[in-house]
Formats: C-alpha cells, structure tokens, sequence
C-alpha cells in the first residue's frame, strides 16, 4: 500500500552500524567519497573495497539491497566508462576508423567504474542503515557551524522531516484524486503528449490545493503547540556520542591513513 | 477562584475581499460574546458550520486576536504579548483533521514535539511522553508511524501531545467530524478521563448533540451570538428551538418530544433510553391503578 | 439494468509478504430501481466494493456483470460503464478543479465526447437537479460551503447521466442541517430520476429512513443483505461487529423487556411514536 513506501529505502536491523550516531555515518560517508578521489592505485582501491566489504557486513544489509541501487545508475556508469575508454588519448591498443582504444583509456575507464560504484555502494549504505529522521538530525548538527553565517539550518531540517511525514499521505491523496476523475470517464493514459500533459490538470489543482490546505492547518497546529522557531529548544532524542563512536571516528583516521599512505605516497 | 476562560464583549470580525484585493465587506463572526469557564469543567459548545463556534475557539490559544472586548485566559490577557506561550501552554488545542496536527514521524516523537518547543529538559520530555501515551492509552503504539493510526487513534495521539505540555485546558475543535463511530467514541472516552482523572477543563466543539449529554454546560452559537446557555438539560428542553438552529437533537430526545405532542405527560427533557423507557412504565403504572 | 457480483475476492498486495484480503467471496445482485445503503465501519471493504463496481479496481478472481456482460472481459468498455455507474467520492475537494462550478460539471460529459452543446445541456440540467442556485453556477467552487462543494460534486457525476449512482459517505463532515439537506437530495433524485442508488455510510441512523434494503459489511464479507427492519432485527450481532441499530430499535427493545406490547422492529422515529401511542392505549 501507498502508505507504506518508505523514503531513502531504509532497511531495519539492528546492527552496530545501525546502531552508531547519524553524524559519524555522514561525516564517514564524506570521507570516504573524498578517499576515492585521493587514491591513484590499484592497492589504494584494494584497502577501500576491504572497508566497504567491512562496513557492509557488520550492517547485516543483504547485499542484493544494496546493488539494487545500481540498476538507477547503470546507464550513467555505461556511458562514464564509454567516454573514459574511447576519448583518453595514449597508447593505442586497437584502433579502427577515427576511433581507438588506448591503454590509458581501459585504466581510466576501469578506475572511474569502481571509483562510481564505490561511491554509489557507500552513500546507499549510508541511507540503508539510518532512518530518514535520524539523517536530518545529524545534517542538522553537523551543520549547525552555519548558523553563524545566517543559514537557516533548523528550519531546513525541520522542512525536510515535515516533507517526509507528508510525502506518503500526499500520494495516497493523489491516487484518491485520478480515482475520483477516472470515475468521471477522465483518461490519464491515451492521446499525445501534450494532451496527456493537460490531462494531468484535473489531478494537479485539488492536490496542490489540498496541499496548501494541509500546510496551513498544521501551521496553526504548530503554533498552538508553542513552536517558535530553533531557540530555546530542547530534544527528546538529543544526538550523543557514545563509545562506540568514538571507535568508529578512530577506525575511520586509520583508514584515512592508509589510503593516504598505501594508495598515494607508498606505491606512487 | 479565578475563572479558566473568560470573554468580555468578544467581537471578531474579518474583511471580505474580492480576486482583485478590493474589500467587499465586513463579516463579523462573532458578535459580543461573554463566556465564563470555571477550572475543571467539562464545556460543550454546540452550533452548525458556520455559526462562529470554531472561530471563538482559536481566541483561548491566542491563535486569533478579538477586533472589540477581550479574552482571559487564566487570568492572563490573550492580547498581551507577553503571556502569549503561557496562553498557549496552558490552553491546549486540538483540530478536526488528524492527519493535519501531527508533526513527527514517529507516535512518540509528535508526543514530544510540544514540550521540545518549551525548553523542557530530555529526561522530562521521556517522562512526560510515557504518562501522555498511558493517559491516552497509546502507549502500545508509541513506535509506530501515524500513517498506519485509525483517525480515532491519530486524535489520541494529538491529545497526548497536547497533555505533554501539561495544560490546564484543552479545547478541542471539532475532533471528532472526520471520523466514524468507533473513532467518535474513542476520542470522547478519552476526553471524559482527561476531565475526570486529570481535572484538565475540557471546551468541547461539535455539532454532534449525542456527545455533549453529559457536559457540565452547553453553550449554544448561531450567527457568532450565543443563543442558548445552560446545563445539557436545560438546554434539550427546547426541542423546537434546537429544531430552528438546525441542530440534530438524540432520537430518543425527539421521540420524547412528538410523544409529548401526542399528549404522553411525559417529563422534559428525556436525554438517554433508560429515562424513556423508566417514564413510560411510570405512566403505564398509574394508568393501571 | 442490473449490475451482478459473483464469488468476487480482492487481495491487496497479493503475491507479497503484506498481502491482505479486502472482498473475501462477495456475491450481490442489484436491480434497476433499487435505493441500497452499503453499511460497515472503516476497513470493512466497501470502499473496496464499491470501485469495483464500476471498474476502478479489479476483482482478484470473480466476475462482475454489467448488463449481464463480464465487465472483466477483454474489450469491455470501461468509459461507458463508468458513466453508467457514476460514483461520487467522499470528498468533493478530490475532483472539484475548474474555475467555476459550471466547468466543473462539464468535465464528465465532454470526456465522454459529446458535443459542446449537448455537454452544457447536461452540465446545466445536473446543476438544477441537485438544487444548485443559479447564481452561484459561474463562481470558483472553492468558495463553497461543503454541502455546497457536495452538490457540484454529485451534479458532476449526474452530469453522465448514470443510471446507477453510487455515493460513498456523502455527509462526512457536514452538519446535521447539511446532512439531512444532501440525503434529502438523494432521496429526491432517487424517486423522481427513478435512478438505483447505492449510498454508502457508516452510520445506520442516517440510511434507515431512506433506503429500502441494507448491505453489511464486515472484513471483508457480505455480513447481512436485507430490508432494513430484518437487518436492525439482528442489532446484538451489528453490535459485535461495530455499529449499531438506530436508537429507536434499542428503545423499542427496551420497551419489550419493560412488558410493553410493542413492534420491535421499528426503525424510523413515527413508526416508533405510532407503535407506542398504541401499547399506551391499550394499558
């Protein structure tokens, strides 16, 4: 059912990774996406694919979860490697017409293949093993040295969990609403494309009405309920770091430490 | 003692535009009403859409200001600025749809919400989050999404997040137009317990006439003027009246009332089947004799 | 005209681990001409039920005749059935989208692809038969009140000149007065357009002084299929499964119980009064 779908496909467990503060998640992630780039050889890739393997076995996430983001991205990898294979000049291993393989090209191509679905592999395992609210919280955070510049990093926080709790019932409504214009004969799936664009007109003004509707009201409800804004707020569920934290953040400037050393300085 | 709620000559009134901006009139949705609340009562206010009845509500939690006259809650001013998170801590509010006041994705986190924006420690949002749940009879769900509530079970869980605030009163607006039966009952259940075990003042809203039986006073709006005051008694003793208004009175209420037409001496007002039924062999009884 | 379900069963999410039936083997015969109010409490399938009707959802296994043809079958046309079965939602705000009301009501008929004239013909006829005001036909429906919004809605659906109206809950969330007005309305087009009506409600207080058969439903299955007096007659099972006779059946009961020499089959409020006046006379 519609109410069911959960955004950022997280999978419930309860495994140590699970487990660890949104915010070193993140700031692992971060580090991580930024390790792929540093590294400039083959043993590099080796020590980042072993903590990936690492990270995704102690989250007890089937791996078939999380290759199942691939399939979105199969075509952006296909065409990243085609250009790095056919457009990096070098050594020419095959060539035919205007077009030639060269030996850089297959390197290339081949970094940027793994460098992508490692970083792809990553960032899902990220959003597979915390909960969309518990991700807000820990941008919020970490985000929270913004403040001083002016950015309003509790309301963007608080916009993006109030979007995730409205989303599902949104989709609900919106099916409630063809169902409703179907049964007055409307047709969503035949005639052109800007017929059926304009067909999506019955549907799009009661949604964004309602939309408008539910926006207020809650509004009000929120006001009644004596929110004003980040100041002067306490949490219920305040992030703290516990030991296991703190094990993760070291475990993190190790493996840091040994791209930098194995993959960049050691073997280049 | 002082009064709960208090409203003096309360008068508000809106200005109607037309798609060009341009003012098109003055409607004035309620029209100098004086109400007094005693702490710990149970309030119905009683009046089809329309009538002002839900406009006066929002001036007990400072949501709306009066044009004329004034509004106390507690004692405190709505107006003055500077009680305004006081007003609105002590004078709770819950809303018709259930879907539309509920913040948090998770059953306790919405619980919390109310006295996150108050600035109460952690460990005291947790204690507070338990009790609400428990005096709603929630607690059970307290992991759960709202998406996967019945509507009686989402107005619950507004109520508890109202009651983490720990107010003094709570005045709910029509909580219970958009549910069915089972969900109305629920809702009202829960109502009476916050009155009765908590001592929490209760201003109910509705234009169902069933639910406000057992009110300790009934005030009844049309035209944003109070038209009829009293205990729910008082007030179904005027069938015709009530009939006027628009308002559905009980069946058993209207049944009393043609039979007394009929010229059945019959006792007025007749509020719950026991009291027909106890009459009507009281009838049968003297006849026999 | 008649519309037949046999041995229809719904699944949701079928060939998952959520699946849940909502329709477990419903069998309904309807007639031309008949006035039928569809009872059973949130979940109970007849939101279900209902869109199966007229084809929005299709039967997991079973058939559905319309006409005495399988709606199910390949080539059956969907558009004519849906304006021959016209089904009003329960809320207005979920169809109403045009400018003014009068465009709004026009919207079924021209999907239908009817002439421009023949389409305001129909649009103005629907306007008056629900007792729309004439003034109010070029205005943004989203000014109105919802018994108002109610009226466009069911004036959008009249508007294809359906044969079966179906209307799940028309008078949630309106007022008593706004209540009585809109099954007022209904009862009206039932009697004088001779149309088979089909109101769907969780209260049986609203449906008993109109309708001439009730449908029950609960999990799922057809719970009880009859005249109204026969259903309210078995009020201690409606009261297991969640709702309730009207208040008058119970009074009568009680009455009964009491040694009162009464019908306890009453249903509507004068039949109470007049079976009352009577066992009074007689003491």
């Amino acid at each position: 059912m519609l109410r069911d779908i959960t955004l950022g496909q997280y999978y419930r467990a309860d495994s140590v990774i699970h487990r660890l503060d949104p915010r070193v998640k993140i700031v692992a992630t971060f580090v991580f996406i930024i390790s792929l780039f540093l590294v400039k050889n083959f043993i590099g890739y080796l020590v980042a694919g072993l903590f990936l393997c690492l990270c995704i076995k102690l989250s007890t996430v089937p791996p078939k979860f999380i290759f199942r983001g691939m399939k979105a991205i199969f075509f952006l990898l296909l065409i990243t490697m085609v250009f790095n294979l056919f457009l990096t000049p070098g050594e020419a291993l095959l060539s035919f017409w205007k077009i030639k393989i060269t030996k850089e090209g297959i390197k290339l191509a081949l970094m940027m293949g793994v460098r992508l679905v490692f970083l792809i592999t990553g960032s899902s395992l990220m959003t597979l093993t915390t909960t969309p609210n518990n991700l807000t919280d820990g941008l919020e955070d970490l985000l929270k040295p913004l403040k001083k510049i002016r950015v309003p990093v509790h309301e963007i926080s608080m916009m993006m969990s109030i979007a995730l709790r409205f989303i599902p019932i949104l989709m609900e409504e919106t099916d409630k609403i063809m169902k409703a214009q179907m049964a007055r004969c409307a047709d969503f799936e035949s005639g052109s494309l800007i017929n059926r664009a304009r067909s999506l007109v019955p549907i799009l003004v009661p949604l964004f009405i309602s939309a408008f509707r539910r926006a207020n009201d809650l509004a009000m409800a929120m006001e009644a309920r004596c929110y004003r804004g980040g100041e002067g707020r306490t949490k219920m569920k305040p992030l703290i770091y516990k030991k296991e934290d703190a094990i993760a953040y070291l475990v993190l400037v190790i493996y840091l430490a040994l791209i930098i050393v194995l993959g960049r300085i050691l073997f280049s | 003692m002082k009064e709960m709620i208090r409203t003096d000559k309360l008068v508000f009134e809106y200005i109607r535009r037309d798609e060009e901006g341009n003012v098109e009139g003055i409607t004035r949705a309620v029209d100098e009403v004086d109400m007094s609340v005693s702490p710990g009562q149970f309030i119905a206010i009683l009046g089809h859409n329309g009538s002002g009845k839900s406009t006066l509500a929002k001036h007990f939690n400072a949501l709306l200001y009066p044009t004329e006259g004034e509004v106390y809650v507690d004692g405190m001013r709505t107006e003055d600025g500077e009680h305004l998170w006081d007003v609105r801590q002590e004078a709770g509010m819950i809303f018709q749809n259930p879907d539309n006041q509920i913040i948090g994705q998770i059953v306790e986190e919405d619980v919390g919400f109310g006295p996150e924006n108050m600035g109460v420690p952690t460990d005291e949002i947790w204690e507070r989050v338990d009790e609400s749940l428990k005096a709603v009879r929630m607690d059970k769900f307290r992991k759960s999404s709202p998406n996967h509530l019945s509507g009686g079970q989402k107005q619950r869980v507004s109520i508890a997040g109202v009651i983490a605030m720990h107010p003094k009163c709570i005045i709910m607006d029509e909580p219970t137009a958009m549910l069915d039966p089972t969900g109305r009952r629920e809702v009202i259940r829960a109502a009476r317990a916050l009155n009765q075990v908590e001592n929490i003042t209760v201003i109910l809203i509705t234009h169902y006439m069933e639910e406000v039986v057992d009110a300790d006073r009934v005030f009844v709006m049309d035209k944003g003027k109070v038209v009829m005051e009293g205990t729910p008694r008082e007030v179904f003793s005027q069938v015709e009246k009530l009939k006027e208004l628009k308002l559905g009175v009980p069946q058993v209420t209207l049944l009393a009332h043609e039979l007394r037409k009929s010229g059945v001496p019959l006792p007025n007002p007749i509020l719950t089947r026991k009291e027909l039924v106890d009459a009507l062999v009281g009838i049968r009884n003297s006849r026999k004799k | 005209m008649s519309i037949v379900l046999s041995h229809v069963n719904h699944i949701y999410d079928e060939d998952t681990a959520m699946a849940h039936p909502a329709l477990i083997d419903v069998n309904i015969d309807i007639q031309d001409g008949e006035f039928i109010g569809l009872i059973g409490h949130t979940g109970s399938g007849k939101s279900t039920l209902i869109q199966h009707m007229n084809g929005l959802i299709e039967p997991t296994s079973g058939h559905i005749f319309f006409d005495g043809k399988d709606i199910g079958e390949q080539g059956f046309n969907k558009k004519t059935l849906r304006a021959n079965v016209g089904l009003v939602f329960q809320y207005p705000e979920h169809q109403l989208f045009e400018s003014d009301c009068f465009k709004d009501v026009c919207f079924g008929p021209r999907n239908l692809g009817l002439p421009q004239k023949e389409v305001e013909l129909r649009a103005f006829e629907a306007l008056s038969q629900v007792g729309f005001d004439p003034n109010y036909f070029y205005q943004s429906p989203f000014d109105l009140s919802g018994g108002q919004k109610r009226r466009v809605a069911i004036a959008g659906v009249l508007a294809m000149k359906p044969r079966v109206l179906i209307l799940d809950e028309p008078t949630a969330g309106l007022d008593p007065k706004g209540r009585e007005d809109i099954l007022g309305l209904i009862s009206s087009l039932h009697k004088e357009m001779k149309i088979t009506v089909i109101l769907v409600s969780h209260s049986m207080e609203d449906v008993a002084d109109y309708v001439d058969r009730i449908i029950v439903m609960n999990k799922g299955r057809v719970a009880f299929d009859a005249p109204p007096k026969e259903v309210f007659s078995h009020y201690k099972e409606l009261e297991e499964i969640g709702l309730a006779a009207p208040q008058v059946t119970y009074c009568m009961q009680d009455l009964a119980t009491a040694g009162f020499d009464v019908d306890t089959s009453v249903t509507t409020l004068q039949e109470a009064k007049e079976e009352i006046l009577k066992a009074l006379s007689k003491c």
